[in-house]
């Protein structure tokens, strides 16, 4: 029971910030801060998901009863990589964004039409 | 899992929390990046002791390196403190 | 501050509901009936001793195939949007003397490093894509080391367009070949070789390159330049 709280707990609960920062802060860098920690988050997830009890790395000669399971660590790979190009994709709307408003704040964003 | 590996990952989790807790309350953005370098290094540390040894290449090179350099140009085109 | 509590508490209760809905099936006791096939027959059917990589090139390599697509689209875009950004640059002084010279040395060994991780991913934990973010971070290095460093544009658009391009016809020489896209068509080879694995050591060297360039093309676009550098 404490290994799922330590494992599957904190992976939550970093999500669950990551979220937190998403829905509350009104700064545009710092949602995608958040969003960013959400995938970390997530990630960090799956792999516990995949772990099996005194299992080791599936590499080099295993038996094989004894390998953690290596499908979610092949998605979490591809999906690691392709976080960090939509973070810096997310990262140019906003720097164009501050370009042209002259603000970050998605509130007063908001409320200019057009 | 042995006692002293869960105890290490119980400290690892706590202070995982507190990086992102820091990432939420703090109003300078360059302090939130770094916070989110430190969560992606101990979130490497977590994938080394749930034997995943190429998703922590992966991350520890990808979120302590690549995104925080992004982020450092980005916020040096735009504003540094929040409001 | 209600508005804020509110929210607070509802994310809290959504993360209990994952919480236990993870819980229902403890830490420690995966589900492995495709994981068990991969495992056993891996080994000797790929060749490769890591079977992540075998996983991600071979048995899921329609995914990893996806995921290139994705990245190329994301790099294009960012560059499209970025263009035309007035630059202006900030710093004032130059980087000190410490940091050129030892750059000026570190540079080659990291693009050796990142290219021995991506040639040795049937080998040793890793593959392509850390490789490609190590050789981005030497160029990271240089690019804050030097005020007039460049990276010829030219360059970086014709090494990623032509990797995704040897991708996809390496896909379609299987499909000729052997009659499904992406096969293997290189035999598995002898165990804990480099000359081992199928096609798996050719698919980690395109995609090293390609997501070296990538990545370099993204910090370039993003740090902008002018006519000094």
């Amino acid at each position: 029971m404490a290994e799922n709280i330590i494992f599957y707990g904190s992976s939550i609960a970093l999500a669950a910030i990551g979220l937190l920062i998403a829905l509350t802060r009104r700064n545009l860098i710092k949602i995608i801060i958040g969003l960013d920690l959400m995938e970390t988050g997530v990630n960090m997830f799956l792999i516990s998901i995949g772990y099996r009890r005194g299992g080791t790395a599936p590499i080099f000669d295993i038996p094989l009863s004894k390998a953690v399971d290596p499908v979610p660590q092949a998605l979490v790979l591809t999906a690691i990589v392709i976080g960090v190009a939509v973070t810096a994709l997310a990262l140019t709307f906003a720097v164009r964004i501050h370009e042209k408003y002259g603000t970050l704040d998605i509130s007063k964003l908001r409320e200019m039409k057009w | 899992m042995p006692e002293v590996i869960l105890i290490i990952s119980g400290v690892l989790g706590f202070f995982l929390l507190v990086s992102a807790l820091v990432a939420w309350l703090t109003r300078d953005l360059l302090v939130a990046v770094l916070a989110t370098a430190a969560a992606g290094l101990l979130v490497s540390l977590f994938y080394l002791i749930l034997q995943a040894p190429d998703v922590a290449i992966t991350e520890a090179s990808i979120g302590a390196g690549l995104t925080t350099g992004i982020f450092v140009y980005v916020l040096s085109k735009t504003e540094r403190y929040e409001k | 501050m209600i508005k804020k509590a509110f929210l607070i508490l509802l994310v809290a209760f959504t993360g209990y509901v994952f919480f236990v809905a993870a819980s229902a099936r403890p830490f420690g006791s995966p589900r492995v009936v495709v994981s068990k096939r991969y495992l056993e027959k891996g080994l000797n059917e790929t060749g490769s001793q890591n079977i992540v990589t075998s996983v991600v090139v071979l048995y899921r390599g329609f995914d990893t195939l996806g995921e290139v697509t994705v990245l190329f689209l994301a790099a294009t875009a960012l560059a499209a949007l970025i263009s035309g950004f007035p630059f202006e640059r900030k710093e004032r002084t130059e980087p000190s003397l410490v940091m050129s010279t030892a750059s000026r040395y570190l540079f080659p060994l990291i693009l050796l490093f990142g290219a021995y991780i991506f040639v040795h991913g049937h080998l040793t934990p890793g593959g392509g894509f850390p490789g490609g973010v190590v050789i981005a971070s030497g160029f990271l290095l240089m690019f804050l080391a030097f005020r007039k460093y460049r990276v010829s544009e030219g360059g970086l658009i014709v090494t990623e367009g032509l990797a995704g391009f040897f991708y996809v016809l390496i896909g379609l020489i299987g499909l000729y070949l052997l009659g499904s896209f992406l096969a293997s068509f290189l035999p598995p080879g002898r165990l804990h070789t480099l000359l081992s694995g199928g096609i798996i050591p050719l698919i980690y060297i395109l995609i090293g390159f390609k997501v070296g360039s990538e990545m370099t093309g993204i910090l370039r676009s993003l740090k902008g330049e002018d006519e000094n550098g």
